[in-house]
């Protein structure tokens, strides 16, 4: 069921161990991502979500095991990948009295971009920023918010963008404009995407993998289709009720 | 793509430069913060000049000794200004839940550490500058008259402050903003021991082997001896030099320590309380 790490992907975690003291936040998950896949990491609140990402990000040390991103073991060799992949959080803002092309401008010169005006030229065109590119950052309404949130992430024209709950409290219209925008980046640059969110409609419309998180374990791991066709559910929620609830069993294993 | 190769260099100057032009944003949108800045070292400044300028009616000492006090809440508020500049500079990536970003960002730790080095001295340049001129206009006393010494005097100060700041930076990554109170607190451990506003004898003799753990003890009894005997204590100043050489290592040791103990409890994308 579960697949194997391999440490030629772009991301790989192998038998990952994370314990908060007495508390077992991630409890030894192994996988691995394809190149240019888009794979949703699912799962309740506290299934270890969130844990996973940051260790992948090298904002946490595994107890044991290991993350392996491009090649780097995480955290300790992150510098050597940081500058090619990037992240969206529900967890950080960026600062609220900057204007938008300050913030812009800040983060593409963290992340090394040669010619950070033209990239903010390019993507205040791409995601419509260009009526607010002045606006100071905290003004702005939380559909702009998010679409700044994605602008930043995308700065650094990143190989693997990390996703939390990239639509959180956006209205249908923008989260949906939003995922169209997820969906270009991610054909035209070839990026690999590791996405957290708790809308399901969005993980079937984006991911073509679905690792489905419990108390620090992983509980399943197939693409949407199969999910749903070997729960026997008519979406994707109702198959992740049945796995958060324990109220249903696939009818045949994962392939 | 657009980035820079290696944008993975170990040192990066640009990146040390986006992190103070991001806090040059900050101010220079903010007229309250560079307010902040000036008008307490100016109230600390006019009221301790004005008791100088009473006491020395009455006293042949302090007549001789003018411009101690001031001398010294301008040198203490370097110490305590400088930390204060760091260890704001570095809640405000927290206050704006940014640290998260930072963190994940290819900014390394000793360039996070260099700009808020540079932060703190612009900070203090901001509060400062102005202050020394009232001096001036107020009282006559130049505190940019003592020259090479005070040269001396604020590296020493300024290295202190941010030994201090960096230990702070560290607590707060570690323990969040339950934490914050030390970044304002934490100098004033140092007031009563490094002997700013009188000299080291004052203190009981088991006191005094403290004091003199602490550079900017070195400092303010280099500045007495600047103003009252008109004589440079080199000797003081290089003993000063050698023992902020190993608070500032263990600043960097304590701050690395805390980092590490962060990533290991998960709260570098956190920093709440």
């Amino acid at each position: 069921m579960l697949a194997p790490a391999a440490t030629d992907s772009p991301i790989a975690v192998d038998r990952l161990v994370k314990l908060y003291k007495t508390v077992t936040a991630v409890d030894g998950i192994s996988f691995s991502l394809e190149a240019g896949s888009c794979v949703a990491l699912l799962g309740g609140n506290g299934a270890g979500k969130t844990t996973t990402i940051s260790t992948i990000m090298g904002l946490v040390e595994p107890t044991s095991g290991t993350v392996t991103v491009l090649g780097a073991a995480m955290p300790r060799q992150r510098h050597r990948v940081l500058h090619r992949m990037n992240f969206e959080s529900p967890y950080v803002n960026m600062p609220m009295r900057l204007t938008v092309r300050q913030n812009m401008n800040v983060f593409g010169m963290l992340y090394g971009c040669e010619d950070v005006a033209h990239r903010i030229r390019v993507l205040a065109d791409e995601l419509d920023l260009h009526d607010f590119l002045d606006r100071q950052t905290g003004k702005l309404s939380s559909g702009q918010k998010t679409r700044v949130a994605l602008a930043k992430s995308l700065i650094n024209e990143p190989e693997i963008l990390l996703l939390d709950e990239p639509t959180a409290s956006l209205d249908p219209d923008t989260a949906d404009w939003v995922r169209g925008r997820l969906e270009r980046y991610r054909r035209e640059r070839g990026a690999t995407v590791l996405l957290a969110s708790h809308n399901m409609g969005e993980v079937e419309r984006l991911c073509d993998r679905v690792i489905m998180l419990k108390t620090g374990r992983i509980e399943d791991d197939d693409t949407p289709a199969r999910l749903i066709a070997r729960y026997g559910r008519s979406n994707l929620e109702e198959v992740f009720l049945d796995i958060a609830r324990g109220t249903g069993e696939a009818r045949e294993p994962a392939r | 793509m657009s980035v820079q190769s290696p944008a993975h260099v170990a040192f990066s100057p640009r990146r040390v430069g986006a992190m103070v032009l991001r806090h040059w944003y900050l101010l220079s949108s903010s007229w309250p913060r560079v307010l902040d800045l000036i008008y307490w070292p100016a109230v600390q400044m006019l009221m301790w000049g004005f008791l100088q300028q009473y006491v020395s009616q009455h006293s042949g000492f302090f007549a001789q000794a003018a411009g101690t006090f001031i001398g010294a809440v301008m040198l203490w508020d370097i110490l305590f200004r400088g930390q204060l500049g760091f260890s704001i500079s570095f809640l405000e990536e927290m206050y704006a839940r940014n640290l998260g970003n930072l963190m994940m960002s290819p900014l390394r730790p000793a360039e996070f550490v260099v700009a808020l080095m540079i932060q703190s001295v612009i900070r203090l340049a901001i509060g400062m500058v102005p202050v020394s001129l009232l001096a001036i206009a107020f009282f006559g006393f130049n505190l940019w008259g003592m020259g090479l010494a005070l040269a001396v005097f604020f590296m020493n100060l300024l290295l202190t402050s941010w030994a201090i700041g960096i230990l702070v930076a560290g607590i707060l990554l570690r323990h969040g903003l339950g934490a914050e109170n030390m970044a304002w607190s934490f100098m004033f451990l140092l007031l009563p021991v490094t002997c700013g506003y009188y000299p080291v004898e004052v203190l009981p003799a088991w006191l005094q082997i403290f004091a003199w753990m602490l550079p900017p003890t070195y400092v303010f009894e280099g500045m007495r001896a600047l103003l009252i005997q008109q004589v440079f204590r080199a000797d003081l100043m290089l003993q000063a030099f050698a023992l902020n050489a190993l608070l500032f290592a263990g600043g960097v040791a304590g701050f690395l320590l805390f980092l590490k103990s962060a990533r290991r409890e998960g709260t570098l994308l956190q920093g709440g309380d």
